[in-house]
């Protein structure tokens, strides 16, 4: 009764004192804007033009830049985050998609999805040190934590390839499902899930052997298994669980980070692509490609809390600091 | 666990540039017919390498994946003239090459197939949409990559009926094609609930195709073709042989939108086609070849990267390894298609969505919503295994 008391004491409080407020950045395939969301009251900023076909984005490591990729423009903008406008332009390769930035932010690795290269940029000096060949279509982007390691997964060679940060030369390659699209390593460094959207798995990839442990399969009563197609991957730091967005399922998998068992799926918007969450890790939010909107995911209560409308075809989103 | 190893090693190594062993080779024939037919519209006027230049596409993105695993990958082509003996060309790049990729007619492709029978080598037939093919004249060795004219028919027909335009004017050509197409329609009708309310004929009384004056005498013709007609949504032209589908948009009697044969088309591919990626590979075979991407260079394409996927699955060369997994419950091809493609084991038909496109843009791809199917919608285009005539052998 008292911890009842305490408890309901306790929600009231939350509930009355704002979170800690934080920025999501989300780019619009197909409006080529940027909308800006404020975690606090849930409600859209402001709406930037952008290039064409925005896709990757991400903060840089300082959180005084959003980065967004624009494809069809061959370049990576900048935008500031205090005037919230583009202030320069990167020089990634043709149709860059996703990329992922060293630790330190110095460096940058661009996907290049016309021409089977992965573009390295200095992030410092905003020029083009040089560029890898992969796979044909490289797509996903990720660094191990030591950042050693660079992951870039091609999505028609199916392969996940590992390249050396230091020598820039491909040292493994792993073959995974089909079309795999996303890269996400376990904080630890222990584990690397890669994503097959049309494979339609998610693959456990063992980052010191280089192989392939398992593969994380969805079934979701009443819905063909063609429509089932991973593509973003969101884990919480401490490894224990992670979120996988299934495309045109219309859901997101709750997976357990240890056991690999799918726990429930979590309706959201149509075709939802990808993921990301509050620096403190209470909510993650996802993009909706096809029903224009953004779904906010309590977290611990691994419950769909509220629905934002944002800009045409929602494609990626980066949370931070404002 | 050990063979695990070997391969971690191996790709180690590859990618150092350290490797010792040779890559393995995988041999592609392609056995094709010579000419090309001749269309109404320049624009889908076929170029020399229709079809070819898909496969050839192909081999550079094998190769891409296969420097990774040390494999190569080697198309050997081989053209037709009606005169030759196409078994006996088939027999012949069967002697250099395990999987054939073919673009011929259903009876050429029956010859090569019993030809090769003993052989085991696969064919990939990449250009014949006869039905027959796939029901009462299947053969083991074949496997299609090629929608079926029932498949396009019922893709065209899904949407036309999701749309409401369910009252059809079907227009036939006087060809052998054309009149199977029409089965296909009249099928595809039944099948999801249009009505044909009537059908013409329109003969073929030769010709040529480009004139000087030609625009005059059509605008003249096809309102008076088309006129008379009972109370009709679309009119649906079954012209396979380029002979008069593509005079009818805009010149029919009744303002009535036209599908089939032209307007509305349902597709393997078309050039305008950019959804689920598509835009990388439409991107990667203009660099390539100088042109745009058709449907056949499309399936055969897809034929050579079966072959692709198949072998880097298997990290094997060995043939028999490759069809046994082409053929095994595993198998799955991603084709810009926004879904995975997979055979259909009962007559090695590739399940595949169809594009529904009027030359400028994809309007629709096909199965439509609601098109329920227990085991895979793709199969709600065709036909399924319980209707189908063929026994594999």
């Amino acid at each position: 009764m008292w911890r009842g008391c305490l408890l309901t004491g306790m929600l009231v409080w939350l509930a009355a004192t704002p979170a800690s407020a934080f920025v999501a950045y989300v780019s619009n395939e197909k409006g080529n804007t940027v909308t800006v969301i404020d975690t606090n009251s849930w409600a859209v900023t402001k709406t930037i033009k952008v290039g064409q076909r925005p896709r990757g984005i991400e903060f840089s490591r300082d959180g005084k830049f959003v980065m967004v990729a624009v494809g069809d423009d061959d370049t990576i903008q900048v935008i500031d985050t205090k005037t919230q406008e583009i202030v320069d332009t990167l020089p990634s390769g043709p149709d860059p998609e996703l990329f992922t930035q060293d630790a330190a932010g110095k460096t940058m690795y661009v996907a290049n999805e016309n021409d089977n290269t992965v573009t390295v940029i200095d992030l410092e000096k905003r020029a083009r040190l040089g560029d890898i060949q992969v796979g044909v279509e490289p797509e996903g982007m990720t660094i191990s934590p030591d950042g050693k390691i660079l992951i870039n997964t091609s999505e028609t060679t199916n392969m996940a390839h590992f390249i050396d940060t230091t020598t820039r030369q491909i040292v493994a390659n792993v073959l995974v499902d089909s079309r795999p699209r996303f890269a996400q390593f376990k904080r630890d460094g222990s584990e690397l899930w890669i994503s097959s959207e049309i494979g339609g798995t998610v693959s456990t990839i063992d980052p010191v052997k280089r192989e392939v442990t398992g593969k994380i399969t969805f079934e979701i009563p009443g819905l063909r298994n063609e429509a089932i197609q991973p593509v973003g991957i969101g884990m919480t730091k401490d490894g224990k669980t992670a979120f996988v967005a299934l495309g045109p399922a219309n859901r997101v998998a709750v997976v357990d980070g240890a056991t690999h068992k799918v726990l429930k799926y979590l309706l959201v918007g149509q075709r939802v692509w990808h993921m990301d969450f509050t620096p403190d890790e209470k909510y993650l939010m996802v993009t909706n490609g096809v029903s224009n909107d953004v779904s906010v995911i309590d977290v611990a209560a691994q419950k769909v809390i509220k629905t934002i409308q944002v800009g045409e075809l929602p494609w990626g989103i980066t949370i931070a600091q404002p | 666990m050990f063979r695990w190893l070997i391969g971690t090693i191996a790709l180690s190594m590859m990618a150092t540039g350290a490797l010792a062993a040779d890559p393995v080779e995988i041999h592609i024939g392609y056995l094709g017919h010579a000419g090309v037919k001749s269309t109404l519209s320049l624009v889908q006027q076929p170029a020399d390498n229709d079809g070819i230049a898909g496969a050839r596409l192909a081999i550079e993105d094998n190769n891409t994946t296969g420097k990774f695993l040390n494999q190569r990958f080697v198309l050997d082509e081989a053209k037709v003239k009606d005169s030759d003996d196409v078994a006996k060309v088939a027999t012949g790049l069967a002697g250099r090459n395990d999987f054939i990729i073919t673009d011929l007619s259903a009876d050429a492709l029956l010859k090569v197939a019993d030809a090769l029978h003993d052989r085991g080598t696969v064919l990939l037939n990449a250009g014949a949409i006869d039905d027959r093919l796939r029901e009462q004249d299947c053969r083991a060795n074949v496997i299609h990559i090629a929608p079926t004219r029932s498949m396009l028919a019922d893709a065209l027909s899904q949407y036309l009926v999701w749309k409401q335009w369910k009252r059809w004017l079907l227009v036939v050509g006087s060809h052998d094609q054309d009149k199977l197409y029409a089965d296909a329609l009249r099928r595809a009708a039944t099948r999801f609930g249009a009505k044909i309310v009537q059908e013409r004929t329109f003969e073929d009384t030769g010709g040529a195709r480009r004139t000087d004056s030609g625009v005059t005498l059509i605008q003249r013709q096809m309102p008076v073709f088309t006129q008379q007609a009972p109370a009709y949504d679309v009119l649906v032209a079954a012209d396979e042989s380029e002979v008069f589908a593509n005079y009818l948009p805009y010149r029919t009697w009744d303002p009535r939108p036209v599908a089939g044969s032209a307007g509305l088309v349902p597709t393997s591919w078309d050039a305008t086609h950019d959804q689920w990626g598509a835009v990388q590979i439409q991107n990667r075979f203009v660099k390539l070849n100088m042109r745009r991407m058709t449907a056949l260079d499309m399936q055969a394409w897809t034929a050579a990267r079966m072959i692709g996927e198949a072998t880097s699955r298997t990290n094997s060369g060995d043939p028999k390894k490759v069809i046994a997994f082409l053929k095994g419950k595993d198998f799955s091809i991603a084709a810009f298609k926004g879904t995975r493609l997979t055979l259909r084991d009962w007559n090695w038909q590739l399940r595949q969505p169809i594009l529904l496109a009027d030359g400028r843009m994809v309007v629709s791809v096909s199965p439509q919503e609601g098109f329920l199917h227990q085991v895979s919608e793709l199969d709600t285009l065709g036909v399924d295994r319980p209707e189908t005539k063929c026994k594999l052998q």
